[in-house]
């Protein structure tokens, strides 16, 4: 199993390589650039605003429900939760859900390519197959996947906002003050530089689950869910060492 | 030309394909024949370059393919075509699109002559007013049809068919057929397909590989595939009860 475990890390450097070559026509990369932001964008967004909101309503709640004394100011709830959710939050939780999202749907495509032999007639073409399914995803996510993480912040910070405002736990005054307070630009520069890296995991790894199938319908699904979990797992343990390294 | 030199492929420790001599003549539809598992498809897979053979070596032309660098290798490939046993028609595409694509990639054709060409390929295939559809919106013989069309788009020099029959009704078979002998004699292209489709061996075989259990049994033509003395052969063309009431 370790031994497998080495081969399979190889054969994804190995891919790397292959994705990371001068695509055959860049006019045509960028069109397919464009697309998968798009798509990736356009297609996360109502999700990614959902969640968020009840993330950051939940998340303003709890802290308002822990933080019961006459001794601790009324601001540290909006403290609080903008600081779990820009530094942690934000870019981990959303990063999983996005790997569920767009990484299933990256790992589905690519995989049924390969099973209908799709990526076979690209390769007899002449083109390499890696490189252009696979370098437009990479580059949409890293750029679509921070902006989705500002929006995240932005709902999430909404959510705690309503929350505040209907429940009047703390007003509503506080609860941005706490917000505004101690605020530091490298909390975001930090929640940016997660989310770019976990984007780059999510968007290789789910592409190489595809990209190695080897035989039908049922290799498609177990690639889809493997993609998912090894994902998970590498964005889990990248978080603790880049929080490790940055803060 | 294409010559296949002691072509041997091994599945780890299977061997697949042992010692293939063979060759495949310009202007003509040269067929590889065999049961299925007999090794057929590896071979072909080989001939274009998704496998790699473990041992010999695969010439167009005198050049040898597999032990090229990769830029050379990619200008070769852009001289074949291969239509795949499921046309493998990019799903994301319409059928303008993907007749397009290689003239996008490889070409720098103005928009005009692209359309141009993608009419002229159609046409060829005798596909009409389908420009705009989407490959799932098409029947099997018209989806082969389109891979056809892509396949010609950019002029190549060798033509490949996996298994193209299969799946299709007996008539649009002998389209199929038709339009391969066609292409071949009118592109002067150098034309292999993989079959087992009984109709296309005895019609359109102007040479022949006969492959069994990964050895080269047999190599003829149309014309003396029924007269052949080979046991395994005879065994694999005689198998069907109608060919055997024929023979009689």
């Amino acid at each position: 199993m370790l031994r497998k475990g080495f081969i399979t890390i190889g054969d994804y450097f190995i891919f790397l390589n292959k994705v990371f070559s001068k695509p055959a026509k860049w006019s045509i990369f960028l069109k397919k650039w464009v697309f998968e932001m798009d798509a990736m964008g356009i297609g996360s967004m109502l999700i990614v605003s959902i969640v968020s909101v009840a993330m950051g309503s939940v998340i303003t709640l709890q802290t308002a429900l822990q933080i019961e004394s006459s001794w601790i100011p009324s601001w540290t709830v909006g403290f609080t939760a903008r600081t779990s959710i820009v530094m942690e939050l934000c870019p981990t939780i959303i990063s999983l859900l996005l790997v569920g999202n767009i990484g299933s749907r990256i790992t589905a495509e690519i995989g049924s390519m390969r099973v209908t032999e799709q990526i076979d007639a690209l390769e007899i073409m002449g083109i390499n197959p890696a490189s252009h399914l696979v370098l437009p995803k990479v580059f949409a996510s890293i750029i679509v996947n921070p902006i989705l993480c500002v929006f995240s912040i932005a709902f999430a910070l909404l959510g705690g906002y309503l929350t505040v405002w209907i429940t009047d736990c703390v007003s509503t005054y506080n609860y941005i003050d706490g917000l505004t307070y101690c605020f530091r630009v490298y909390d975001v520069i930090y929640a940016m530089t997660k989310t770019t890296i976990f984007a780059f995991v999510m968007s290789t790894v789910a592409s190489f689950y595809g990209y190695k199938i080897d035989g039908g319908a049922l290799e498609l699904g177990k690639a889809s869910t493997q993609g998912i979990i090894v994902s998970s797992f590498i964005i889990l343990i990248l978080n603790v060492v880049i929080t490790n390294i940055m803060l | 030309m294409i010559e296949v030199c002691s072509v041997s492929k091994y599945f780890g420790e299977k061997q697949i394909l042992h010692n293939i001599n063979t060759q495949f003549e310009e202007g003509k539809v040269n067929l590889i024949i065999g049961r299925s598992g007999s090794g057929k498809t590896v071979l072909m897979k080989c001939l274009v370059g998704l496998h790699s053979p473990e041992e010999g070596k695969v010439l167009y032309s005198g050049r040898e393919f597999h032990n090229m660098p990769d830029i050379d290798k990619q200008k070769l490939r852009t001289e074949m075509g291969m239509v795949f046993q499921g046309a493998a028609l990019f799903d994301s595409m319409t059928i303008g699109e993907n007749v397009a694509f290689p003239l996008d990639m490889f070409t720098q054709m103005s928009d005009g002559e692209k359309n141009d060409r993608v009419d002229f390929c159609l046409e060829c295939v005798d596909l009409q007013n389908v420009n705009s559809l989407y490959p799932a919106e098409l029947s099997g013989g018209m989806k082969k049809r389109a891979a056809i069309a892509r396949a010609l788009a950019c002029n190549p020099k060798y033509l490949f068919f996996d298994e193209p029959n299969s799946g299709l009704d007996p008539k649009t078979s002998l389209l199929i057929d038709e339009l391969i002998t066609k292409i071949t004699h009118d592109f002067n292209t150098t034309t292999i397909v993989n079959t087992h489709d009984m109709n296309s061996i005895i019609t359109i075989g102007e040479t022949i590989s006969f492959i069994y259990q990964g050895f080269l049994e047999w190599t003829g033509n149309s014309h003396t595939i029924l007269s052949s003395d080979n046991h395994n052969l005879n065994d694999f063309i005689f198998a069907q009860p109608l060919v055997q009431r024929i023979k009689k």
